[in-house]
């Protein structure tokens, strides 16, 4: 189990993580029409908005309050009132969510107090939902930002209720997924849930706003999501499934809100992940017996899982990604006999890090991956697009997870949860063992090559 | 802002060697150019933005971000100036601050500590230290501290004082010019110098678009002695000031490095580009008639005429063959500056009709230009709201876009061929070649037969005849055999 350790330097090299701004933003653009609003200087905004457009390859509505050099000292509240009002004007949305920025947090502003005023003084904003999280660029990263915007949605739209009032027969169920997970890895839970016939709402959606499709028109908001109206009734639902440690304590709050129990599962990759997840369904849905089609699934799997255990058994790998998603790859390929001989991650809050099988988990960047990656001898890379000048550096193969992927297509689309993706997963892992083919030579053993001397002389000097 | 960086931002809003600074009255320069920013409805990049931009294509320098971890961790890696050389500059350096670091004021320790680091790791010929927002609100000195860094490790360590909020983009540019101007150039002299020496300012090498233009400049015996920051060693930065002749490539933003180039060390320069035929003609024969003017052989002039001739008549040659194919296609460009005119008149040679042109970020004579080839200024728009763009292309306004990456997906979901002509693209247009390649990404795009397919109708959005109701199954389902039981698929 992985103890954390910080290097003590004072440079970083190849930034691994993604600031919580952004991470912030993209939780909110699982929300239907929605656009994120960065609280800070038009540049952060620019650089986020880059980063996702190139990661989704879609249009981003990332929009920004402007602050200058004045409005940096007089304070923020002016420029929030005019963003509002302007993107209310243009792209008519159905909720802002607001995210800060280090700029703004350092300077220090009451901005949910200054949100009440402005709300109360401008009626023509209407039905506008208006939803705000602290996310400084200095603590933290992509993971923390996306819990905080999650935690914020909740404590501002959802209202406590009277258990009372409960339906004991509901069978909807929230599902609070974690930053790491692709629209595609979304859907695939949402497709669990769905088998045994509970209905989830999800929040947020990312699987119907960002999986890229060609829509009719143009919006300027986000292109799908959860409803706004879906997320109040949520106080109502008989369960809340949270994936991935990160999101327990947005978790914790939806269930003091409604009353309801918890369950936080800290991976879905893997049979014994995947195998928990579905144990719960079953007792929620009240089922003795799973659907023929995921009982097919978990077969599929575990076929695969003796097809692939001859390449990943004494696998060794550095793995470099958020603490969520590490674990989540970490304990699979642990399960099937592969070892993390460098773990990088990026942001110590998550306290995941001391689950993950792995003898160090290092603070730290790119740098570090390939630096461990090189002492260790691993033989595969595992991180985001970036590590493509470790792999290269180091000559080993990249498997490409977690954000961005901004130098291949469909990211959105990669699923490594429930039994399908971590089937895809395992073959994914060993087929980059396999094309990684090296025919053995004499020199590999020690032993002297052959003597020229009985090889053929051919009488052209053509190499063949 | 510290009063240093107040005045230097002050000093390039009061460039003498702008037109439209020129233009203006006494207390409009004071005001500056930095249009105000719309809370809510802006999408530009900052002023560190821009200086690397201007300053990180100089490929064997280390580019060191101080500031938390959004300026430099969501901006590595991310632009497409080629190297022929070292690769340190796609390294991304920053001393990723938190929060203990700012509440206990440890940014300048670091800072000097990270410098030491890169130094006792990469030996890099310098350190650039680029100052951001946090950084220079918590009143982080870097010119100090580079000054003592490079006093105690021997390898110059220059601060790039341009944060985010002092302004845009194209202000970062010009403050980054201005950093080299204070802190670098001058300060190496070359091995040997020739009479055929120049500087290229304001070109990046994009996709290796210095490339393109380089065999010329071989053949002519012209040699790139300094050049900020096309595929740049800090040795070109350094010894800039000993180059005969200045051109400058991106018109606007290098503009007052360019005059006070001329000023302090005499180098005259001129403005031109390498979009388009014509334009790339007339930038080589300015280059060598003032390469003459200041030394150079006069036989120059009449190789650079020779050299013109041939490779026109080649390009002419080769564009003829795409002409049928891409004759009488409509297009829409967004793009700024001098990429407007000159590109414009290149498409037009090839039967291209151009419907429409942004301006924004021109200078009155791009815009005048623009007005010269287009013949008249009905098609020239400030700036074009995504969702009006899209109303456009939707109602086949035009048949192409062409523009940066902001605008692509407006492009491609009105399900229009869009062509990427800002810099993030990833082809060079450059040079006589350039615009071969240019004609060929048209080409290839705009007869793509994707066009056709993906505005197929769907099956069910077309007409068709009614073909009633499947007959219903009695009793059992002869493949699964379950009983047919009409109720199962209600909902």
């Amino acid at each position: 189990m992985a103890r954390l350790t910080r290097p003590r330097r004072a440079v970083s090299t190849n930034p691994l993580k993604t600031s919580a701004p952004l991470g912030a933003a993209m939780a909110y653009l699982g929300i239907e029409r929605a656009v994120p609003l960065f609280h800070g200087a038009q540049g952060c905004t620019a650089f986020a908005m880059v980063h996702m457009v190139r990661h989704f390859r879609e249009a981003i509505p990332l929009q920004t309050t402007a602050m200058n050099e004045v409005s940096t000292i007089l304070g923020g509240a002016d420029q929030i009132e005019e963003a509002l009002a302007n993107l209310k004007k243009r792209a008519n949305p159905r909720f802002i969510g607001i995210a800060s920025t280090a700029l703004t947090e350092t300077r220090g502003e009451d901005v949910p107090g200054e949100l009440d005023d402005i709300l109360a003084k401008r009626p023509d904003l209407g039905d506008l939902q208006v939803v705000y999280a602290s996310t400084p660029d200095f603590a933290g990263a992509m993971e923390d930002g996306w819990a905080k915007a999650v935690t914020a949605i909740i404590d501002t739209m959802v209202p406590e209720i009277d258990p009372l009032h409960r339906d004991p027969d509901l069978r909807q169920v929230n599902l609070l997924p974690a930053n790491y997970l692709t629209p595609a890895e979304v859907e695939e839970i949402v497709r669990l849930i769905r088998a045994f016939g509970l209905k989830p709402i999800v929040l947020p959606d990312i699987a119907s706003s960002l999986d890229g499709h060609l829509a009719d028109d143009w919006s300027g908001c986000s292109l799908g999501g959860t409803p706004v109206d879906d997320i109040p009734a949520m106080a109502k639902s008989a369960v809340t499934f949270a994936i991935g440690e990160s999101m327990r304590g947005a978790a914790d709050l939806l269930g003091q809100r409604g009353h309801m129990p918890v369950q936080v599962f800290p991976a879905l990759t893997g049979l014994q992940a995947v195998d928990n997840f579905v144990s719960a369904l079953m007792n929620v849905a009240g089922y003795a017996d799973a659907p023929p089609a995921i009982k097919r699934d978990r077969a599929r799997l575990q076929d695969a899982m003796l097809d692939a255990h001859f390449q990943t058994g004494g696998l060794r790998y550095a793995i470099a990604a958020d603490a969520d998603l590490a674990y989540a790859l970490t304990s699979a390929l642990a399960g099937m006999g592969a070892e993390a001989v460098c773990t990088v991650i990026t942001s110590p809050a998550n306290p995941i890090v001391e689950a993950i099988p792995s003898d160090t988990a290092i603070l730290g960047d790119l740098g570090d991956l390939e630096d461990g990656a090189r002492k260790t001898g691993a033989d595969l890379l595992i991180s985001h697009a970036h590590a493509r000048h470790a792999a290269a550096a180091t000559g080993l193969p990249l498997i490409r997870v977690g954000f961005p992927i901004n130098d291949r297509l469909g990211a959105q689309d990669a699923c490594r949860v429930g039994y399908r993706g971590t089937r895809a997963f395992l073959f994914e892992v060993a087929n980059a063992v396999l094309a990684q083919s090296h025919t053995a030579r004499p020199e590999d053993f020690g032993a002297a090559p052959i003597s020229p001397e009985f090889e053929h002389d051919r009488p052209q000097t053509a190499p063949h | 802002m510290s009063d240093a960086l107040k005045q230097t931002v002050q000093e390039a809003f009061n460039e003498p060697a702008c037109a439209t600074n020129r233009a203006k009255s006494a207390a409009d320069r004071k005001k500056g150019c930095a249009k105000p920013l719309t809370p809510g409805a802006a999408a530009g990049g900052c002023a560190f933005d821009g200086a690397m931009i201007t300053l990180q294509p100089i490929v064997d320098v280390a580019h060191l971000v101080h500031a938390p971890l959004a300026c430099g961790g969501n901006s590595w890696d991310n632009r497409g100036s080629a190297s022929s050389g070292s690769m340190l500059y796609k390294t991304g350096f920053t001393t990723d601050l938190t929060e203990l670091d700012i509440v206990m004021g440890h940014g300048e320790k670091k800072l000097y500590r990270a410098i030491r680091e890169i130094v006792e790791k990469h030996a890099p010929p310098a350190v650039f230290v680029y100052s951001t927002c946090v950084t220079a609100m918590i009143g982080d000195d870097i010119a100090a501290v580079c000054k003592a860094a490079t006093e105690a490790f021997g390898t110059p360590a220059i601060p790039v004082d341009v944060p985010g909020f002092a302004g845009s983009k194209n202000l970062g540019c010009k403050l980054g010019g201005e950093m080299m101007f204070r802190h670098v150039i001058g300060t190496q002299e070359p091995e040997r110098t020739t009479d055929y020496d120049i500087n290229i300012m304001g070109d990046y090498n994009l996709c290796g678009e210095l490339w393109q233009v380089k065999p010329l400049l071989d053949r002519l015996g012209i040699r790139i002695l300094g050049s900020l920051s096309a595929d740049a060693r800090y040795k070109q930065v350094a010894q800039m000031h000993r180059a005969r002749v200045s051109m400058l490539v991106c018109s606007h933003a290098l503009q007052g490095l360019a005059r006070k180039m001329q000023e302090k060390y005499g180098i005259p320069y001129f403005e031109g580009s390498f979009y388009g035929i014509s334009d790339t003609s007339e930038a080589l024969r300015t280059m060598c008639r003032m390469l003459v003017e200041r030394g150079a052989g006069a036989d120059l002039i009449d190789c650079c005429e020779a050299l013109i001739e041939e490779e026109e008549a080649k390009v002419r040659a080769e564009l003829e063959t795409y002409r049928p194919r891409v004759q009488g296609k409509r297009v829409l460009l967004y793009t700024g500056g001098h990429k407007s005119w000159s590109v414009v008149s290149a498409l037009q040679e090839m039967g291209v009709e151009v419907v429409g042109t942004s301006v924004r970020k021109a200078t009155d004579n791009d815009k005048a230009r623009v007005i010269e080839v287009m013949g008249t200024e009905a098609h020239m728009y400030e700036n074009m709201a995504p969702k009006d763009m899209y109303a456009t292309l939707k109602a086949s306004g035009a048949d192409i876009l062409m523009s940066g990456a902001r605008s692509q997906f407006v492009g491609l979901k009105a399900r229009v061929p869009w062509i990427d002509v800002n810099q993030e693209k990833h082809e060079a247009y450059a040079g006589y070649m350039g615009m071969v390649d240019l004609v060929r990404a048209i080409d290839r795009s705009a007869n793509n037969p994707v066009w056709d397919d993906v505005r197929r109708p769907a099956p069910w959005d077309e007409d068709r005849p009614f073909a009633g109701h499947r007959p219903r199954i009695k009793d059992r389902c002869p493949v699964s055999g379950l009983a047919n039981d009409p109720t199962d698929f209600e909902d």
